[in-house]
């Protein structure tokens, strides 16, 4: 056996290999201007745009029929007119059209009860010869309803953003930890802005989406803080700034970063562009969460991590004195 | 050489087992496939059907024995309506769920379902005897009723001032000739039960028997006692999909999975040559078994879930890159073929198994926290990460050193 280990060695090309390095930790400042720049962003557009609540939040009705037909513009202001005809102009929030092509019509309100829903129904049913199988989907909301999704959303990213500090201070220290749950809050925020800007339903997805990207930002920040935990071992004795090993670390893991967020970026992407449309609300937030999560874990997590750590050791220098 | 060759072909046939099992089921062993029509437990937003939420129309928080009252109220209007089918939960302090699979008219079923119980007592003539507020209680009891033998029946409790009336219903009752005495239970205008009147009752207590379980009795206690719920139930949300987007999105969602596998694998074979085709094996195996643990489990697999699928196998290949890239390293350094993969996964193994703990918890939570679809999406996950963890740290390993043991040890081969 020792003898075709042997073999093996002498077949190895790789005396040439120049190991991938790069000094992530100097550039540290460009990436925290990076991201003052999206944090600006979204916080301008929380208070420009606001966000786009669905029923799921906020309460209301929707529903959404089958035509059958081809829809013109026109056909879509004879349907709101009938339904503000039923509704009263101020239930009606908004009626537009649907699918490619255009055949379906989706009619917001204000949360109305089954009676008024049913009234919309046989208005249109007489109209337009549609029948209950025209019926896509009738989503009724009460706005009580809306605010237990509301709390139960903080709630679980408040709940799993400090299980997982309590997770990896276990395993790592407390300063990691706190860093990944820094760059965790990142990548929600981000999210969040995506929601603003491009104005996608906030609905109860969101809570999905959410802690998705949570999951998958955690993983991306634990394969290379894992790698630091090793190479401190490693090098434990060497005289090397901890900053050198988060360089090295990170270049080390990169092209595992890149590479899973590629394989996931591939499947939504096409889920994306085929999928229907509740799903590509759902998933263009995640698509814009994995990036955020590879540039938080690499820009972000380890400069963090370097930061905080020389602040403690810092202070204690300075008690020592 | 040869031992491993056979050993990697052995694997490769029982994964191309696996998936097929996955596909189309065991027929002697009565296992559906996937695509069989009682395969995979498809949620309302994909078979179609309605969720309807109510809650209890008052001032107050309703009581625990008010609400499962309220919930046996809707199970057996939902029993009538011929919708066996259907689920009643109750949900917090005072909402009760209800989901309705493959309903064509849902806002028919809102109000039948929620609105307040009409209970009457009528005589065989159609007389009204009692009304739902002339009984204090109706509850499940066990013991000797005369028979000699212990056996449930269900103990009825008048209000004080229906007794007058209730003993002369059943004077009359007991003096008419068999087949016409009896006093009938009517609800929402629908005869729940035709119980024989033996004698005149004067009392404020009787009980009804007639050969009752457990289940039975208080399934009809149950009904009998939602003529005296003091309150409707108000529908707060209502899903209704019909099945024709359900539909759409089984087909579209189905498309883009099997795009999106092809995608990750010919990424997987191009960058990581004989590992990452070792990988996609992996892939393949890996969505078999979640296909088999989702027609076991009859886990609801909701339009989320079905997202959730596809997101997990891009995130499945996750530790196959770890341990791949770890492996490259190994190679880098120097090290045989055979050693390097050895290190390789050792050394990948922690990072691995922190990442999916974590994951873990965070599915935990989300599962927790969701509703409806949404927990579809956090089982789905789990089960996920669960699975992708196993076929990352066993297939893979066990083909690759199969491949070792094939003597494929040019390291080019191991994206070099």
């Amino acid at each position: 056996m020792n003898r075709t280990d042997n073999i093996d060695k002498i077949n190895n090309l790789n005396a040439g290999y120049k190991q991938f390095h790069f000094d992530f930790v100097s550039k540290r400042l460009i990436f925290l201007a990076v991201a003052g720049v999206i944090f600006l962003t979204g916080i301008i557009s929380f208070f420009t745009r606001g966000f786009n609540w669905d029923i799921d939040f906020v309460g209301g009705t929707i529903m959404e029929y089958n035509m059958g037909r081809d829809l013109s513009v026109s056909d879509v202001e004879d349907i709101e007119s009938l339904a503000v005809e039923i509704l009263g102009a101020n239930a009606v929030s908004s009626v537009v059209r649907s699918g490619n092509p255009a055949q379906q019509v989706v009619i917001k309100t204000q949360d109305i009860d089954t009676d008024k829903r049913n009234e919309i129904f046989e208005a249109l049913a007489e109209k337009y010869n549609i029948t209950e199988d025209d019926i896509y989907r009738t989503n009724n909301v009460n706005p009580t309803v809306g605010e237990t999704l509301t709390r139960s959303t903080i709630l679980s990213v408040v709940i799993a953003s400090v299980l997982m500090l309590i997770y990896i201070s276990v395993r790592f220290d407390f300063k990691s930890g706190l860093a990944t749950v820094i760059c965790l809050l990142f990548d929600l925020f981000v999210m969040l802005t995506v929601y603003s800007l491009l104005q996608i339903s906030m609905n109860v997805a969101v809570i999905a989406a959410f802690l998705t990207i949570l999951g998958y930002s955690i993983n991306a920040t634990i394969i290379i803080f894992d790698r630091v935990r090793e190479n401190m071992k490693l090098k434990r004795g060497a005289n090397i700034k901890f900053a050198e090993i988060i360089n090295m670390s990170l270049s080390q893991t990169i092209a595992r970063s890149f590479n899973t967020t590629l394989t996931t970026f591939f499947v939504l992407i096409v889920l994306f562009i085929i999928g229907v449309p509740s799903i590509r609300t759902f998933v263009l937030p995640l698509i814009v969460g994995i990036m955020s999560g590879l540039f938080s874990s690499l820009c972000l997590a380890g400069q963090l991590w370097n930061f905080l750590k020389g602040a403690g050791e810092e202070k204690s220098k300075n008690k020592a004195k | 050489m040869k031992k491993s060759i056979a050993a990697f072909t052995l694997t490769v046939i029982s994964i191309a087992c696996l998936l097929s099992i996955a596909l189309f089921g065991i027929r002697a062993w009565k296992i559906p496939g996937v695509f069989d029509e009682d395969g995979i437990r498809l949620g309302l937003d994909l078979a179609g059907g309605s969720a309807i939420v109510y809650e209890a129309d008052i001032n107050r928080t309703p009581s625990s024995a008010e609400i499962n009252t309220a919930v046996a109220m809707i199970r057996g209007r939902l029993d009538m309506l011929n919708y066996t089918e259907a689920t009643v939960t109750s949900g917090g302090t005072n909402q009760i769920i209800v989901e309705i699979p493959g309903i064509s008219d849902p806002e028919e079923a809102v109000r039948m379902l929620g609105a307040n119980a009409v209970l009457e007592f009528r005589d065989s003539d159609g007389n009204l005897v009692l009304e739902g507020s002339d009984i204090a209680n109706a509850v499940p009891d066990y013991g000797d009723i005369g028979g000699g033998y212990n056996e449930w029946f269900i103990s009825l409790r008048l209000n004080p001032a229906a007794v007058a009336k209730w003993a002369d219903a059943t004077r009359e009752a007991a003096r008419r000739p068999e087949g016409e005495n009896y006093i009938a239970i009517f609800m929402d205008d629908s005869e729940l039960m035709r119980p024989r009147v033996q004698q005149e009752i004067n009392s404020d207590t009787c009980t009804i028997t007639g050969g009752y379980d457990r289940a039975s009795a208080e399934y009809w206690a149950g009904l009998i006692s939602a003529g005296q719920l003091p309150f409707a139930l108000k529908d707060v949300q209502l899903t209704a999909t019909g099945p024709a987007l359900g539909e759409k999105s089984i087909q579209t969602s189905l498309f883009a999975g099997l795009i999106g596998v092809i995608l990750i694998m010919l990424f997987m074979i191009v960058y990581y040559r004989i590992p990452g085709l070792i990988a996609s094996i992996s892939l393949v195996a890996y969505i078999g078994i979640v296909g088999i643990v989702l027609v076991l489990t009859q886990v609801n697999l909701s339009l989320p879930g079905i997202a959730g699928i596809i997101l997990s196998m891009g995130m499945a290949v996750d530790a196959n890159v770890i341990i791949f890239e770890r492996i490259k390293e190994e190679l880098r350094s120097g090290k045989s073929v055979r050693l390097s993969i050895k290190g390789g996964f050792r050394r990948a193994l922690t990072a691995i198994l922190d990442s999916n703990i974590t994951t873990l918890m965070v599915a935990a939570v989300l599962w927790y926290f969701g509703t409806g679809p949404i927990v579809g999406f956090a089982v789905v996950w789990f089960i996920g990460v669960i699975v992708s963890m196993f076929t990352a740290i066993t297939i893979t390993r066990w083909l690759l050193h199969q491949l070792v043991g094939m003597n494929i040890k040019n390291a080019k081969l191991y994206g070099i």
